[in-house]
């Protein structure tokens, strides 16, 4: 069983850039709780205010967690969005394990960045960055 | 059988040929399945294939040995280069080019799988080896290759002969074959095409040949299966082993074979590196990418930015999704930038894939630009030849032949090294690494807010907080003389090396204070002051504040004071008596004018001066002032600044004034916030004062004057009030004598005018003096706030 349900990654204007899910349930359903955590990201990253950029951590932790599962966020400082959700059931799975896979999809990200064939707010098509998300979600079960 | 000869190019080929049909036995009787099977690949009527295996022999035999296999081979060469198949021209066909067969699908698959480890090819690997070649051969004919027979006993390397031939020989399959081996029918293992290096090979050549431009190399598709073929007949006798054998093991027989048949080195480096690594950049493509890299990047050391590879890898007309995947895969160290090596590897995926191979999921060994220092990861790889571009071939096989079966493991390595990568990256590219750094530049301003100087000494400030409130205790003037004489020197060495003005203020103020203490001695007492005067001089504000050096500076002042000497001299020759005093006293302008302040008759010009103490002190009478004990310290002061002895009412004044030295420091204070009203004040007076009084008697000289040394202006004032001093000596006694004589008068009031304007004068510089005094006394006690706490320490 999947810990981590599915992962998505949103540009600066809030538009999907990737999704990834595990494909069993619902996925629509994921989606919806995904977009809606955008509201809750965005509202994190504006409390900062005037500390901004230096202080502002770039993982924001648990956004909200619901019965079944929990959604983690993280922004970078370009403002792209990662958001994970992961099951509840599994308990095991530590806040420095999630930053961990936070920070994997950052280095990921920053490599399909680099990519010059890339232009930013396509959608994420490299096949590096699905195999790392594959491991990542195959890893965390 | 008729003899037969054979070249060793032959004799090579046809060993091949016969360990490749020699599945089961010993290299004496092949199989006729198989040989059958070769002969058909021929591309030769059955009737020829007949013909020829009736005159080696085999007919007679029923099998084939290794003459009559060889033989056959040959009467297949002559039947295909189209000569009657006589068994005569065996041997006298000169020049005979090697039979040519197409070989089978599965076969090519077969070679194929066991050069390309990929997990996915071991299915139709499987698959398709079983199947009796025939069949597959019957199915794929129109997906043939060619195999270049001429191929092996060329020289791989960059000789231009044999890689000419065989395009020649084969051009028309070639297309044809390049066509269909674009990915189709048989799937993945049609994408397996082998000898991505050959695939490139005459692209490479034409683009040698023809302009060396990407447009030449990307147009040139043609002749790849030239090279697939040439790669895989090399391939063919051990593949046939395949199937049963380890790819190492088929790589073993073939070195044995080779060895056994004494094969060029140069052969066995071909079927080696058509064999192990179809990835691999030989030495001609490696150097076409190098000058494809210079027209970029004319430093080979240097990179290429990402813009400049994409824009000329856009001109391939590949897919900006594939290009994607590409950059991807020779981005080794992802760096947003192409070094050579990851550019040879860029340039020969693109090739690949322009040849219709598909692009592999990692990086293929032989491309990695940097296999070995994975410390370097991050930094620029060294230009070392790469992996798979082998120089010797000896070399190229051991190498590959462990490479080749472990090169399933080398991918789990090279994930690992993808990890260390992601490792290295993730620590020089994390966020938090990110964060840290600008949580970094905030550190460092508390270590660069170390600015603010401590300049203070904490002993002198104790010194002198010690001085002054010895003086303002009043204590024993022994006291403030004890602590003060060895101390004096301290202070002036510690005024100079003092940053702030104040202490050269309050040194020079205490110092004089102190000096004037030493009633004994006017000459150390002198030689302190100046002393002090020079140390003030030292610290810049000091300066500022003591600035005015002795007598010279102030011309007119001491011009105006020894006008006004002069003009005391003579209102003293006047009233006759009082030279003395006006020589001795040297009065403070600005306390003594207060007991003047009545006196608004001839002095008023002096009382301007004076008259900064006058207006408050009006009470007491200019006659009562000379008795006044306090003034007998301003003659004192007077004298030492004048360097005058004392006179006999000095050394009264003296006696008080060591007291008054006491009350200096604070009398100082007040009568400086006194002048202030004083001095505006006095320029009334002196405006009002016209009427010849006498001047403004001694003590109130000396309250001027005992102001004046406690000011840093020391020099000034004792001249100064000298001046007025001795003017206001001299002038008591005017008075007395105008109601007496008009012309007296006259001449008094003329007189009493010029005093008038030098007291006017000074007048004016010492309210400057004061209003300097009163500035620095501010920031002094400011700085006494802030030091306190210090003092302590």
């Amino acid at each position: 069983m999947y810990v981590i349900i599915c992962m998505h990654c949103f540009c600066p204007q809030n538009y999907p850039l990737y999704i990834r899910s595990v494909p069993s349930q619902s996925e629509l359903k994921f989606h919806y709780t995904v977009h809606t955590s955008l509201d809750v990201v965005e509202e994190k990253i504006s409390t900062v205010g005037k500390a901004m950029a230096e202080q502002r951590e770039l993982y924001l932790g648990l956004l909200y967690p619901t019965e079944d599962y929990k959604v983690y966020g993280y922004v970078t400082n370009s403002k792209v969005k990662f958001v994970i959700v992961v099951d509840s059931s599994n308990t095991s799975l530590r806040d420095n394990e999630i930053r961990s896979m936070f920070r994997k999809l950052h280095n990921s990200f920053t490599d399909v960045m680099c990519n010059p064939f890339y232009n930013p707010g396509d959608p994420i098509q490299s096949k590096a960055f699905d195999s790392m998300v594959s491991a990542m979600m195959v890893q965390s079960s | 059988m008729e003899s037969l000869t054979l070249t060793d190019v032959e004799q090579k080929y046809y060993s091949d040929l016969f360990i490749y049909c020699d599945v089961d036995n010993t290299k004496k009787v092949a199989s006729n399945g198989k040989v059958l099977d070769l002969f058909r690949a021929a591309q030769l009527s059955n009737d020829v294939v007949l013909q020829i295996t009736e005159l080696c022999g085999a007919t007679r035999l029923g099998h084939f040995g290794r003459s009559q296999f060889y033989i056959a081979l040959k009467l297949i060469a002559i039947a295909q280069s189209g000569l009657p198949l006589r068994v005569e021209s065996l041997n006298s066909v000169k020049d005979l080019p090697l039979p040519r067969f197409v070989v089978g699908k599965n076969e090519q698959e077969a070679r194929h799988a066991a050069m390309y480890p990929d997990t996915e090819n071991q299915g139709p690997y499987t698959s398709v080896i079983p199947r009796p070649p025939g069949r597959v051969q019957t199915k794929k004919v129109s997906t043939h290759e060619v195999i270049q027979p001429c191929v092996p006993t060329v020289e791989p390397q960059p000789d231009t002969t044999s890689p000419v031939v065989s395009p020649h020989q084969s051009p028309p399959t070639s297309p044809h074959a390049w066509r269909k081996h674009k990915r189709q029918a048989s799937g993945g293992a049609v994408e397996r095409q082998p000898a991505v290096a050959g695939a490139s090979w005459p692209p490479f050549r034409e683009a040698q040949s023809g302009p060396v431009a990407g447009d030449g190399l990307w147009s040139a598709h043609s002749p790849p299966p030239v090279q697939e073929s040439w790669v895989s007949f090399t391939d063919t006798p051990p593949s046939s082993t395949l199937p049963a054998m380890h790819p190492s093991s088929a790589q073993e027989s073939t070195t044995v074979r080779t060895v056994a048949s004494a094969a060029t080195t140069n052969e066995i480096q071909r079927q080696a590196s058509g064999y192990d690594d179809p990835w691999k950049i030989t030495d001609e493509q490696r150097q076409y990418y190098v000058n494809q890299f210079k027209t970029i990047q004319p430093d080979l050391t240097g990179f290429i930015p990402g813009s400049a590879a994409k824009e000329f890898f856009t001109k391939s007309k590949l897919p900006i999704l594939e290009l994607s995947h590409i950059w991807e895969l020779s981005d080794f160290d992802k760096d947003g930038a192409l070094t050579l090596d990851e550019f040879c590897a860029a340039f020969h995926l693109v090739v690949a894939r322009k040849n219709g191979y598909d692009l592999p999921e990692k990086l293929p060994e032989s491309l990695m630009p940097k296999l070995i220092d994975l410390d370097d990861s991050a930094g620029v790889p060294e230009p070392a030849p790469e992996v798979g571009f082998s120089g010797s071939p000896v070399e190229v096989t051991p190498n590959k032949s462990p490479s080749m079966p472990s090169l399933n493991q080398t991918w789990p390595e090279l994930n690992q090294s993808n990890e260390q990568w992601e490792t290295f990256s993730e620590r020089s590219s994390s966020s938090q690494t990110l964060t840290q750094f600008d949580s970094n530049i905030a550190p460092a301003d508390p270590d660069t807010a170390i600015v603010h100087p401590v300049p203070i000494r904490m002993t002198p400030s104790k010194i002198h907080m010690q001085e002054m409130e010895l003086k303002r205790t009043g204590s024993d003037h022994a006291h403030p003389t004890s602590p003060l004489m060895p101390k004096q020197p301290e202070l002036s060495e510690e005024k100079k090396l003092a940053a702030t003005i104040k202490f050269p203020v309050t040194t020079v103020g205490d110092g004089y204070s102190s000096s004037d203490s030493f009633t004994s001695d006017q000459e150390p007492i002198s030689s302190a002051v100046t002393r002090q005067r020079s140390h003030s001089g030292t610290s810049p504000e000091g300066l500022k504040v003591v600035a005015p050096p002795p007598p010279p500076p102030r011309p007119h002042a001491s011009h105006s004071r020894s006008s006004s000497l002069d003009m005391n001299r003579n209102f003293a020759a006047v009233p006759a008596g009082t030279q003395q005093q006006a020589g001795v006293v040297a009065f403070p302008p600005a306390v003594p004018p207060r007991p003047l302040a009545t006196q608004t008759s001839v002095p008023h010009g002096h009382r301007s001066v004076d008259g900064d103490s006058l207006p408050t002190h009006t009470s007491t009478s200019p006659q009562q002032i000379p008795e006044q004990p306090n003034f007998a310290d301003f003659s004192q002061f007077q004298a030492f600044a004048v360097e005058k002895p004392p006179e006999d009412g000095d050394k009264q004044q003296e006696s008080v004034q060591v007291e008054k030295t006491a009350d200096a420091a604070g009398a100082m204070r007040a009568v400086m916030s006194e002048t202030q009203p004083e001095q505006t004040t006095a320029t009334v007076n002196s405006a009002k004062g016209s009427t010849p009084l006498a001047p403004p008697p001694k003590p109130v000289r000396r309250r001027l004057k005992s102001e004046d040394e406690l000011r840093p202006e020391m020099e000034d004032h004792p001249q100064k009030s000298g001046l007025v001093a001795t003017v206001l000596a001299t002038q008591p006694s005017i008075p007395r004598s105008v109601g007496k004589d008009k012309k007296a008068i006259q001449a008094s009031i003329r007189r009493n005018k010029e005093t008038n304007t030098v007291l006017a004068r000074l007048n004016s510089e010492l309210q400057q003096q004061l209003k300097d005094l009163l500035e620095e006394r501010i920031s002094l006690e400011v700085q006494l706030e802030q030091l306190r706490p210090f003092s302590h320490l």
